[in-house]
């Protein structure tokens, strides 16, 4: 799978950013390199590696109970919205 | 008064136990001192108002013979990268423009709970993506280091925590956070000759640190002395139900590691760290100057070799910007920061995210989408964590030799602020050779100012890279390195005493 223009247009797409025609061609450029310059990782033998996500993955994931330990904060949460209403966030109309 | 900012956290606390000035006093001189060095842009947000009543409070409970906190009326800087209640965190993004955090993350809080005074948010490279602290929105840091061939260049202070450590270098605090994803607390702490540790991954709550990288971020201290990071680390780590990926284990007590004593101890050199091309003279000239010096005080220095460092730069490469766009996914414009319009959501959503963001984070985030792509994600993402166990596994086989290894922090001194390696992305990487490994791996590594350099007279450090949740070993060789490299630990005072 190339990099090109489309494929830049649609990683712009899925990021929800807008790359401006004059750009395309230095995003075209950089992720080629990049998508280049990590192939060197092809050489390391990794059969029956398993990947790893995390460092502490053989610790135990702790359990807390089930319950509310805060609340009746919605006015917090709400504050720094860009666009509110009676508790809400307001979005641009989404249904016709 | 002024002097008090020329103090460590330990002189610092000593005489506040002695009554021989207050936190008031000393928080003063502080917000002082930073009103003196504001062209170093280290603050993008200063609370001399909030700092001066925590200040009175520390007094007051001192006074009332309450029990006191580690830090108790100790000033510190805070990275723009924790969330304070009720003061502005943008990560020095304009995306998260006058975002005030309803909450307090885990580190400020606990930072605060032992008594210390927030003097202000200090500047970082925008979302922590950077080596230089040139991707801020708030604008370039200078380092208060001077190049001895050419005083008048704006040198860099290295990032992502540039802010904290032009801070902490120059006296606007006595001590300051970090956060350290791929080595944002080490390149600094070397750039601007302070100590920067960032512990080992699970030791510190992650809970209200803006997210870069989940599976790397760690939060650090940065100090004038390693003594200084016994007492901060302690004051920070822990325990937190709010942070599933922290160990539930106890933190040791930090300053009875400071033995002075390497007697016996094993101190493992990578041969893979010492590139012909890559490494500046005057670095390795430090290193293994230092390695003597440790061996002259009873070390055993042991070659040692992890052939898989080579490819720990891709590795971290893939695997950051992976985490990072799915992280940064939540900026859109509806919850909090910034909004630009739009006629339909989704072109809310995306004229908010293009103006909000900076270039290097569009590209990380363009780059993270793109590995994360079917076809890519098995040859690229996959294949990085595979060779991310590859390097733990080297790493762990190590520590059977040897109980830390030495290497350098950074290839080189800080650069200029104009140099043409910042203009090009893929050498800026580079800064981070020496650094990625053991984020990768997740182990406590310490950057200790060991040496100027002599060819332009800045600063070196060393890191101390140790086994997984001994942070204890990594500082007592730190404070064996400190000790026997001479450097200074005063402040350069750039707005004069």
């Amino acid at each position: 799978m190339a990099i090109d223009k489309e494929m830049v247009k649609r990683l712009g797409i899925l990021s929800r950013l807008r790359i401006p025609d004059e750009n395309m061609d230095e995003m075209v450029n950089e992720l080629t390199k990049i998508i280049g310059w990590v192939d060197q990782l092809n050489d390391v033998n990794t059969d029956n590696i398993i990947p790893m996500n995390s460092v502490v993955e053989d610790m135990n994931l702790p359990e807390r109970v089930d319950q509310v330990t805060d609340g009746n904060i919605r006015d917090d949460v709400i504050k720094n919205a860009p666009d509110q209403m009676d508790g809400y966030f307001l979005v641009p109309k989404v249904v016709e | 008064m002024t002097d008090l900012v020329e103090l460590t956290v330990a002189e610092a606390l000593d005489g506040l136990n002695k009554k021989e000035f207050t936190s008031v006093e000393l928080t003063q001189a502080h917000l002082d001192e930073m009103a003196k060095a504001r062209e170093l842009n280290a603050y993008v947000i200063e609370t001399p108002e909030l700092a001066l009543e925590r200040a009175k409070a520390s007094d007051e409970r001192r006074q009332r013979g309450e029990k006191l906190g580690k830090m108790e009326g100790i000033p510190v800087g805070m990275k723009d990268l924790y969330c304070t209640k009720g003061v502005r965190t943008t990560a020095c993004s304009h995306i998260l423009d006058n975002f005030v955090p309803p909450y307090e993350s885990t580190v400020s809080l606990n930072l605060q709970n032992n008594g210390s005074v927030m003097l202000g948010k200090t500047n970082m490279d925008e979302f922590a993506m950077g080596t230089a602290n040139l991707t801020s929105y708030f604008g370039a840091v200078r380092n208060p280091h001077k190049d001895k061939n050419n005083p008048d260049k704006f040198l860099i202070p290295g990032g992502s925590s540039g802010g904290s450590a032009a801070a902490v270098s120059a006296g606007l605090c006595m001590c300051a956070t970090g956060s350290d994803t791929g080595g944002s607390i080490r390149t600094p702490a070397s750039f601007c000759g302070i100590v920067g540790m960032k512990p080992t991954y699970g030791r510190c709550s992650r809970y209200g640190m803006i997210a870069f990288a989940s599976s790397l971020d760690q939060a650090g201290t940065m100090t004038r002395t390693v003594h200084d990071t016994a007492i901060m680390l302690e004051s920070m780590a822990g325990y937190d139900p709010k942070d599933s990926t922290v160990v539930n284990i106890p933190v040791p007590n930090y300053e009875k590691a400071l033995t002075g004593d390497i007697r016996g101890l094993k101190i493992g050199i990578p041969r893979e760290y010492n590139p012909d091309k890559g490494l500046n003279s005057d670095v390795r000239h430090v290193w293994e100057k230092t390695a003597e010096k440790l061996k002259a005080a009873g070390a055993e220095i042991v070659e040692i070799s992890l052939p898989s460092t080579k490819y720990a730069l891709p590795t971290y490469y893939l695997i950051a910007p992976a985490e990072a766009s799915s992280n940064l996914a939540r900026y859109d414009g509806v919850k909090y920061g910034l909004r630009v319009d739009g006629k339909s959501l989704d072109e809310m959503y995306t004229n908010t995210r293009t103006a909000g963001f900076g270039k290097e984070v569009k590209r990380r985030i363009m780059i993270g989408t793109c590995i994360l792509l079917e076809g890519y994600y098995e040859t690229c993402y996959l294949k990085a964590q595979k060779v991310r166990r590859l390097l733990c596994q080297e790493f762990a086989e190590a520590y059977k030799k040897v109980d830390v290894i030495l290497a350098p922090a950074a290839p080189e001194t800080a650069f200029g602020k104009d140099d043409d390696s910042t203009k090009d992305p893929l050498k800026m990487q580079l800064y981070d050779i020496f650094t990625v490994p053991s984020s990768l791996a997740g182990l406590p590594a310490l950057s200790v100012p060991a040496g100027f350099s002599d060819i332009n007279g800045l600063p070196i450090g060393l890191q101390v890279i140790g086994n997984t949740f001994n942070e204890e070993t990594v500082l007592r060789v730190a404070g064996v390195i400190e000790s026997v490299s001479g450097m200074p630990y005063r402040p350069l005072r750039i707005g004069g005493k």
